[in-house]
């Protein structure tokens, strides 16, 4: 009933047929039957574990995007699923795969134990469990916490233009023959470098994130926050360890959760680039998602029968009721649904599959025009009739309206349109506009103190209902204050030579 | 200590506004959300002067909330529309019989003139009819086909230039969420615009002027106006599948209040990959409705229903279209496949 298209009435299959006995594998027919995973197809476990291997490739040579000899980072959070995608790196780069796999791996673990509010015990504990799975692998690995974030340079939320890669196909495969010629002609055996990192976070630092974590009233914003911290952590180490690839782990159920969330949360015009398989909007970082194809439970089967360790670590959400966020809600549901219609999940995920983003993410565009936070393009324009204008107008008229009567029609259409935040006025005087445009196109008054209004205008949609969560933006780290206030300048500059500038 | 009202300050608080949260008045809680649609029908321009409007009514509140307001905004501000009252009766006892007493007193109530088209006068089957033969799962699909065509058909007969629903911005919302979860990017994309393309003689423009009023707020209105509505859901709605959608839209309210028009504001800025296909609209063969198909969906259902195999619109069939056109005998096994699980 779900899908439109669905013919759904027949009955799940079970591994067992009617008289009792084991079913045969429905591939090769010859091996017993040991795992349903969807469409009441039973698998044997060399079949599955084939099938399970070849979607991995199969992902990764259909887009085309990670090319031979690149430097990839793989990111690894200790769940079931990136440490599935840690095994299928390693089995897809080993000497006698088939048609292995050609790219440099290195792994990165973003220790939030700070955001969680862990014990400095627990976190350390969990790091050493990782470390061990890390150098069983023998990529260089490394581990940062998210305290980090607090130093990070304002370029982690610009758009860097994007490293000279040829775009057409006829492209990847001379590049596949010339990687695989230069690889014969260099019989030498590669000096594989350890270069690994363990940041160890200190506590002034810890307080102040759990001082920022903490300024969210609410636990979806607070989710959304670390998530946006997360990421920006993400690419600043991929920048400064000279990766231009980052590999997420995110199972198919993860996105189809992800998508219906982002879209209660108002992101519908970034889904693309939130659930898609490339994630171009950083410019020289890509991210991509090779996991997308599986589901959570397909997963779990493999990291049971092929012995793949993993370590839970406590989330945000961990242990919290049903309507504690909008994640957690968004997650009891489809699951509840995927229960009843089996094939929820992926039909969010082909839906998902269809969707594109709305702007073009050229790496050329003005970076004014991208969100402060999620570094996507804004889509808070004004163009008549809108979710965001009906919002502004109930806004407006709920306030304070003085001793104008009600009935008597005082707001004509025109002026119901809620200004941007444009000129601000100057402290310095008595309330009164400086006027004055330094070279800088600042303002006269030097400490200006951050506040939400200023930030609204350089938000996306989503980005707005974050920071309005926020009981003061001043916690904020300091890289996305000063960007804004640069951005403030800058807009400010922009309107005052409008007339004169073309297009 | 009793609060003030927070936009004129001078009376108590009577209520607090789901949608933004502040404690406002009764008088200006009015104001505000007339203002509010009085504002979405001006910048979306939904209407011109002078046109005659059909007002679909089914009794419940949101079109009665609609009739009033529309009538309220229609003198206050001078739209100079022609308004009426459509309603449709799809036959389903101790439901829409009642609902359409209420129908019949709002008319006298707003001096609207009104106009009832049902099921049985159009099609020849009443709901209950076709739930005994389709069962209790999918009839919905059959109510709501059946309804989009008897609207426009009462439209025409009434000559009115459009229709408008009082869908609100949960159902919207709702709207949204159900195309994702069954995977109709083409609905999708057309499903948050406010108002209909008017193509095709037959078919008549629709809008939604109260589409990002909450429905929360409207059922403030209704009880604080004292409106005279009937609020009992259709008999057959637990089976639907749009109940899991709606459960959880509500679950989102309490989480998060601007949920709502958050979902209609990311269904608004969604955008469809190119080269993915989407359904071309052209006519019935038979009715001539508008249809993406050779057949339009209701005269699909109706032939199901006449020839006994109620699936016939439900399941995939497109092959058979021809043969359904032209009044082929099925063979056993297609037969088998379309007739319900029931019989």
């Amino acid at each position: 009933m779900c899908e439109i298209n669905e013919d759904f009435h027949d009955r799940l299959e079970c591994v067992q047929d009617v008289e009792g006995g084991l079913k045969k594998c429905v591939k090769c027919k010859e091996a017993n039957a040991s795992v349903v995973i969807k469409g009441g197809d039973a698998h044997c476990r060399a079949c599955f574990k084939e099938n399970f291997t070849h979607k991995f490739r199969a992902t990764l040579g259909k887009n085309r995007v990670i090319f031979p000899g690149e430097k990839v980072l793989l990111a690894v959070s200790g769940g079931p699923s990136s440490c599935s995608m840690l095994r299928q790196v390693q089995e897809g780069l080993s000497q006698n795969a088939h048609k292995k796999l050609r790219f440099l791996p290195g792994i990165v673990y973003i220790d939030e134990g700070g955001a969680v509010f862990r014990s400095s015990e627990e976190r350390q504990k969990t790091v050493a469990q990782l470390q061990a799975i890390f150098k069983a692998t023998g990529y260089p690995f490394h581990i940062v916490p998210l305290e980090q974030v607090l130093d990070l340079p304002s370029s982690t939320i610009l758009t860097a233009p994007s490293a000279s890669q040829p775009a057409h196909t006829g492209a990847y495969k001379t590049a596949v023959d010339q990687f695989i010629q230069h690889e014969i002609s260099s019989s030498a055996a590669r000096e594989v470098q350890e270069e690994t990192d363990v940041y160890e976070s200190q506590e002034p630092h810890t307080q102040a994130l759990q001082k920022l974590i903490g300024s969210a009233k609410t636990l979806t914003a607070k989710q959304d926050l670390v998530n946006t911290l997360r990421q920006h952590v993400l690419v600043h180490t991929a920048r400064s360890k000279g990766y231009s690839k980052v590999m997420l782990g995110d199972s198919c159920t993860r996105l189809a959760v992800k998508l219906l969330s982002n879209i209660s949360t108002g992101r519908g015009a970034h889904l693309a680039q939130d659930t898609g398989f490339s994630d171009t909007r950083h410019g020289d970082v890509i991210l991509v998602r090779p996991m997308r194809d599986y589901s959570a439970k397909e997963i779990a089967y493999y990291n049971h029968v092929f012995a793949v360790p993993s370590v839970f670590i406590p989330g945000l959400d961990t242990k919290n009721a049903d309507k504690a966020s909008i994640h957690r809600l968004t997650e009891s549901f489809v699951n509840k649904l995927q229960a009843d219609f089996p094939s929820t999940v992926s039909t969010i995920y082909r839906t998902s599959e269809k969707l594109q983003t709305v702007c073009g993410s050229s790496s050329t565009a003005d970076p004014c025009d991208r969100c402060l936070l999620c570094v996507c393009a804004l889509d808070t324009a004004d163009d008549g009739v809108s979710a965001l204008q009906a919002t502004l107008t109930s806004e407006k008229l709920s306030k304070f309206r003085g001793n104008t009567r009600p009935g008597m029609p005082v707001l004509i259409s025109g002026e119901l349109r809620q200004s941007a935040p444009t000129v601000r006025d100057c402290r310095s005087g008595e309330g009164e506009n400086c006027g004055q445009a330094q070279v800088g196109g600042s303002c006269c008054s030097s400490d200006m103190k951050p506040e939400k209004t200023d930030l609204k205008s350089t938000l996306c949609y989503s980005c707005q209902l974050i920071v309005k969560d926020l009981s003061s933006v001043e916690c904020l780290p300091q890289y996305i204050l000063s960007e804004a206030m640069r951005r403030q300048r800058r807009s400010l500059m922009r309107k005052e030579i409008n007339t004169f500038v073309f297009a | 200590m009793p609060v003030q009202c927070s936009c004129c300050g001078e009376k108590r608080a009577m209520l607090k506004r789901p949608k933004t949260g502040h404690s406002v008045c009764k008088d200006c809680f009015f104001w505000a959300f007339e203002e509010e649609v009085h504002e979405t029908i001006v910048s979306a321009k939904l209407f011109r002067h002078g046109e005659r409007v059909g007002i679909a009514a089914s009794g419940g509140k949101d079109s009665t909330v609609l009739a009033h307001v529309m009538k309220v905004l229609n003198e206050r501000y001078g739209y100079g529309l022609e308004l009426m009252l459509l309603s449709v009766d799809e036959g389903i006892t101790g439901y829409r019989d009642d609902s359409l007493e209420t129908v019949k007193r709002n008319q006298q109530q707003y001096e609207l003139p009104l106009k009832i088209v049902s099921y049985e006068e159009l099609y020849g089957w009443t709901m209950d009819a076709i739930v005994k033969q389709v069962g209790l799962k999918n009839n919905c699909t059959f109510c709501g086909v059946f309804r989009r065509q008897a609207l426009d058909r009462g439209a025409i007969m009434l000559k009115v230039d459009k229709i408008c629903t009082g869908h609100n911005a949960d159902d919207v919302a709702e709207t949204v969420l159900m195309n994702v979860l069954r995977g109709d990017v083409a609905r999708l994309r057309r499903c948050t615009a406010i108002s209909t393309a008017s193509e095709g003689e037959a078919v008549v423009p629709r809008c939604k002027p109260l589409k990002y009023a909450y429905e929360k707020e409207i059922v403030l209105y209704a009880y604080f106006k004292k409106l005279d509505y009937f609020s009992t859901e259709c008999i057959y709605s637990p089976n639907a599948y749009r109940g899991h959608a709606r459960t959880f839209i509500k679950d989102l309210e309490s989480v998060r209040a601007s949920s709502i028009v958050d979902i209609i504001h990311s269904g608004e800025n969604l955008s469809v990959r190119e080269g993915v296909k989407m359904p071309v609209q052209g006519t019935c063969n038979r009715c001539g409705y508008i249809s993406s198909q050779a057949l339009c969906k209701a005269c699909v259902l109706l032939e199901g229903l006449n020839r006994g195999l109620p699936r016939l619109g439900i399941s995939k069939h497109h092959r058979l279209h021809g043969k359904i056109l032209a009044r082929q005998p099925l063979t056993e096994k297609e037969e088998r496949k379309l007739r319900s699980e029931n019989s």
